[in-house]
């Protein structure tokens, strides 16, 4: 079957559950250091290892960090919560339980609000998000004989976000897994890299008869190391389901893995044997009560996010759904168009530099917007200099803007009147100078003045060659026109 | 040598002289070495005989710290840094922390000297000192006798004259029991006085640091500087610590004496009767005595046993054969790792305790227990706070009997019974003290527990002093 005959017969479901990272100085629960990609086994304190007789500590950044997304998504904050331990043997949980919230998630419900390919939006509900603590790492592919453990990542604080089985095609999945993303980014509490393994996504699916309201058997697809995934994993689920139900084979409930080179999936474990965590309240940590003044702070620290960046670049700036959704994309791109918008209300202009000559340097270079030499300010400057023609566009595009890479430092303005680019605003000297070349071509000459519009091209070239590119070409064709009927 | 029994005896021997530090430890290590109770388990000896030295310097030049010729033992369950420490079970067999309890280091700071550890049951589970790999502590008093438990050896040393005090730790009245049984004085702080850290954990929200002395100044100074908050242990109060000595004693107080507590079975007649006796005497000395209903004496151990398991057999969990510790030869993957090294690591009644909590805490029986049982906590609790704030303290025998035989109690619930006293003081978390004040026809010591409110452990010490002057029986 292929993935059109299944959707005209089934209905998809899926619920998706992401661990992010969340990249404070130390961990949740001591004062290890939270670094990525140290030496193995460095970052570890007795805490850490779980030693007899240590205990938890509350690192306060995970619960502002919380709120914060919490806010973001429009969930709920919860009051009076507390920890839970969540027990189970594994060689990476070196306390043999985890430390997670169970009965009190500190965020209830909640949405994050999807824009689809065919411009529909759908509001992705969420059931919850809580605090826990990242297991070590257990390493099984480079040592032939052993499992490595490397404790460094024991502890990271995470924030599980969980949605409702409310998700009804591959392509909502890509857009609410971009769109959390891109929320941890803007937040600035996740670096939401899935390679690296910073931003985890498990997938629940499953398929149901369409109309039918009882949901089918659920899978649980692990390992899914980008966004991209996701989206295949599911389709390659979705067929899987299909198949089997058309022959009437039951879908086992199981964890499967996403095999990213075939696009498939593979069986991990059977969840016969369902885990019983055995959760109870977490007898170290004391519960946390959380008044609404600090609530109400968190709020105040919040910055604008992606949608209300949206609304505002369409709305109050008039640009295209297009343009702001490029400008919003990555919150660096967005923070520097801020920046150049503070000096000019060209905001067309500005989006066209950016998302134009900018990117393409950024791309160039492989660089982000924060590594790019040019301060904002020079930008709008250079927008100004042409809104007020004391450049021409294809001189600031061609030659200023390469010398304002070479001297990131030196303002436009500037930098133009050194090289003697700036427009020649004396008429007189421009009504010389095309009255020389009006004497130098006598038939172009002739033949324009006879109405040849064309050759308008043939004497702004000439013009521009003679003034070295400094003539403002509306002043040129103006001049021109007018000079035209005196010969 | 002299044999002494507070701090404020040597101290100022040794500011004049009169007295060498280094031939008190050396004294007490050869005591040690001719000890038949099978106390201590470890001797610090070459490094206390160091400390000495380091600390006499420091008294003539007048910079000591308060506890300056203290001798300590500490119980086998406390991290102190670079020394074994093994919760008297095989599973940490040789293995040493790297880093010291919050509470030892305190003491270091006030330049007491830790001179070895102390036998215990094993994770500080038993009332007897029986359940340890190192074998039996033995009661000083008699030694056929146990010398209770979990904090066996740390009574018993103390009772001996192995050390001038030491450490234990209290989740159901391992202090106070064997106290009692080993006629010293045995305190058990406020849940939050002093840090948990470096305690190793049996059951998180019971378990605290607490000390065995022959003084009640001794105890209360020990335990002043042990408190205070503690940024490892989140559960540590912000209070100023107690004071460092017992104040003045209030005139009139205002006894409270649960009577279903005197109605239990299990108490002993002579017991009963004495404790009637000097309830008279308290009386006729101008004291208010009330009769209060506890009627949650009958589920007082189910619900401790329900509770603390279930948090035992979580903090437990840690000791897999994987990071550290002992790992059993038989492991071949990380399944037969746990299964083999948990099963030939601990003893029969941590195991028991292990699979009692694991079922308390198990999908279908949550409700049923572990959820009842900290409702019922929560009515103790409320219940015992209503009794004291009419009440200076509770009165009671510390135990329903004194030091029973070694091997005599075999049920595992008789065991469990012998704590019916004591585990209130840990179920409310409030302060509890056992006053070694009688001896029974039986010539074994017993004493008698006093308990206040949260956070009182200056009225407990002083009334501690007080009927240590009145009731102590010669």
């Amino acid at each position: 079957m292929d993935l059109k005959e299944v959707l005209n017969k089934y209905e998809l479901v899926v619920g998706i559950e992401i661990h992010a990272q969340l990249n404070t100085e130390s961990k949740a629960y001591c004062s290890d250091k939270n670094e990525f990609g140290q030496v193995p086994n460095t970052l570890i304190s007795p805490i850490s290892l779980g030693h007899p007789g240590t205990l938890p500590m509350f690192n306060e950044k995970v619960l502002e960090h919380a709120i914060k997304l919490g806010i973001a998504c429009k969930c709920n904050i919860t009051k009076m919560m507390h920890f839970d331990r969540k027990n189970y043997f594994y060689a990476d949980l070196p306390k043999g339980y985890q430390i997670t919230q169970d009965q009190t998630p500190i965020c209830r419900g909640g949405h994050i609000d999807v824009k689809l390919k065919n411009g529909e939006e759908k509001s992705i509900e969420l059931t919850r998000i809580h605090m826990e603590e990242d297991s070590g790492k257990s390493i099984h592919d480079l040592d032939p004989f052993n499992t490595l453990i490397d404790l460094n990542r024991a502890g990271v604080p995470l924030l599980e976000i969980v949605t409702e089985p409310v998700i009804k095609s591959s392509e909502e999945a890509y857009q609410y897994v971009s769109e959390i993303r891109k929320l941890l980014r803007y937040l600035d509490i996740c670096d939401g890299n899935m390679e690296e393994g910073s931003m985890r996504c498990d997938v629940n699916i499953s398929i149901m008869l369409k109309g039918s309201k009882e949901f089918g058997q659920r899978v649980e697809i692990k390992n899914l190391n980008s966004i991209r995934n996701v989206q295949r994993s599911i389709d390659y689920e979705i067929i899987r389901h299909a198949e089997l139900l058309e022959k009437n084979i039951k879908i086992d409930p199981e964890t499967r893995t996403f095999d990213a080179p075939s696009g498939s999936t593979k069986a991990m474990r059977t969840k016969e044997a369902a885990h019983d965590y055995r959760y109870f309240p977490e007898p170290d940590l004391n519960p946390i009560s959380l008044s609404n003044e600090f609530i109400n702070k968190m709020k105040s620290k919040m910055p604008e996010l992606p949608n209300e960046l949206f609304k505002k670049y369409t709305s109050k700036l008039g640009l295209s759904d297009y343009d702001a959704n490029n400008l919003t994309e990555h919150k660096e791109i967005a923070n520097y168009f801020e920046k150049v918008i503070e000096h000019t209300t060209n905001y067309k202009s500005a989006t066209n530099w950016i998302m134009g000559s900018i990117k393409s340097i950024l791309n160039q270079q492989a660089i982000s917007i924060n590594e790019f030499q040019i301060p904002a300010k020079h930008i709008s400057e250079l927008i100004k200099m042409i809104d007020e023609n004391k450049i021409s566009h294809s001189l600031a595009n061609q030659k200023l803007f390469d010398e304002m890479m070479t001297h990131p430092t030196i303002d436009p303005l500037s930098l133009a009147k050194k090289n003697n680019w700036i427009s020649k605003e004396d008429e007189g000297e421009l009504e010389e100078i095309i009255k020389n070349i009006f004497i130098k071509n006598p038939s172009e000459t002739e033949r324009f003045k006879s109405g040849e519009k064309k050759l308008t091209g043939f004497f702004m070239g000439q013009i521009m060659k003679a003034t070295k590119g400094t003539a403002n070409p509306k002043t040129v064709v103006q001049l021109i026109n007018q000079i035209i009927k005196e010969f | 040598m002299k044999t002494f029994t507070s701090l404020q005896q040597i101290q100022p021997l040794l500011i004049n002289g009169d007295l060498s530090l280094e031939e008190l430890v050396t004294s007490y290590l050869s005591k040690i070495e001719f000890s038949k109770t099978n106390s201590f388990i470890e001797v610090f000896g070459e490094e206390a005989l160091l400390k000495a030295k380091e600390v006499s310097s420091k008294i003539k030049h007048g910079s000591q710290g308060l506890l300056a010729g203290m001798v300590i033992g500490i119980k086998d369950n406390l991290c102190y840094k670079n020394h074994k420490s093994s919760g008297a079970s095989k599973i940490l067999e040789n293995f040493e922390s790297i880093f010291s309890a919050t509470a030892i280091e305190r003491l270091i700071n006030e330049d007491a000297i830790i001179i070895g550890r102390l036998n215990c049951d094993e994770f500080a589970m038993g009332s007897s000192n029986e359940k340890s790999i190192y074998g039996p502590t033995l009661n000083p008093h008699n030694h056929s006798k146990v010398p209770g438990g979990s904090s066996g050896g740390s009574a018993a040393a103390v009772s001996e004259g192995l050390c001038l005090a030491s450490l234990g730790s209290d989740t159901g009245g391992s202090i106070r029991q064997p106290a009692s049984f080993c006629g010293v004085i045995g305190v058990k702080p406020s849940y939050g006085r002093i840090s948990r850290y470096g305690l190793f954990a049996y059951a998180s929200s019971f378990d605290q640091i607490g000390a065995f002395t022959h003084s009640i100044d001794d105890a209360a100074l020990m335990i002043s500087i042990m408190s205070g908050q503690d940024e490892f242990d989140s559960t540590t109060s912000k209070r100023n610590p107690p004071s460092k000595g017992p104040v003045f004693p209030k005139s009139k107080l205002s006894i409270a004496v649960p009577k279903d507590y005197l109605n239990f079975q299990g108490l002993d007649t002579e017991i009963k009767e004495k404790f009637f006796l000097d309830i008279e005497k308290l009386k006729t000395l101008g004291h208010k005595i009330n009769y209060v209903d506890f009627p949650f004496i009958k589920h007082i151990v189910p619900n401790y046993y329900v509770l603390t398991t279930a948090e035992a057999c979580s903090n437990l969990a840690r000791y897999d054969g994987a990071h550290f510790g002992f790992r059993s030869s038989e492991s071949k993957d990380i399944e037969s790792t746990y299964l083999s090294t948990r099963t030939k690591g601990f003893g029969i009644e941590v195991k028991r305790r292990i699979m009692l909590g694991n079922f308390v805490l198990s999908a279908g029986y949550y409700d049923a227990y572990f959820s009842k049982a900290q409702k019922v906590r929560r009515l103790i609790k409320n219940n015992t706070k209503d009794i004291l704030e009419n009440n200076d303290f509770i009165l009671t025998p510390t135990t329903p009997k004194t030091a029973f035989n070694l091997g005599e109690i075999n049920d595992p619930i008789d065991m469990y019974l012998q704590d019916i006293f004591t585990v209130h003081a840990n179920l409310t978390g409030m302060p509890a003290i056992s006053v070694p004040l009688k001896r029974h026809s039986n010539k074994m010591p017993y004493g008698y527990q006093i308990m206040t409110n949260n956070f009182e452990e200056d009225l407990m010490f002083n009334t501690a002093k007080y009927l240590t002057e009145h009731l102590k029986q010669s």
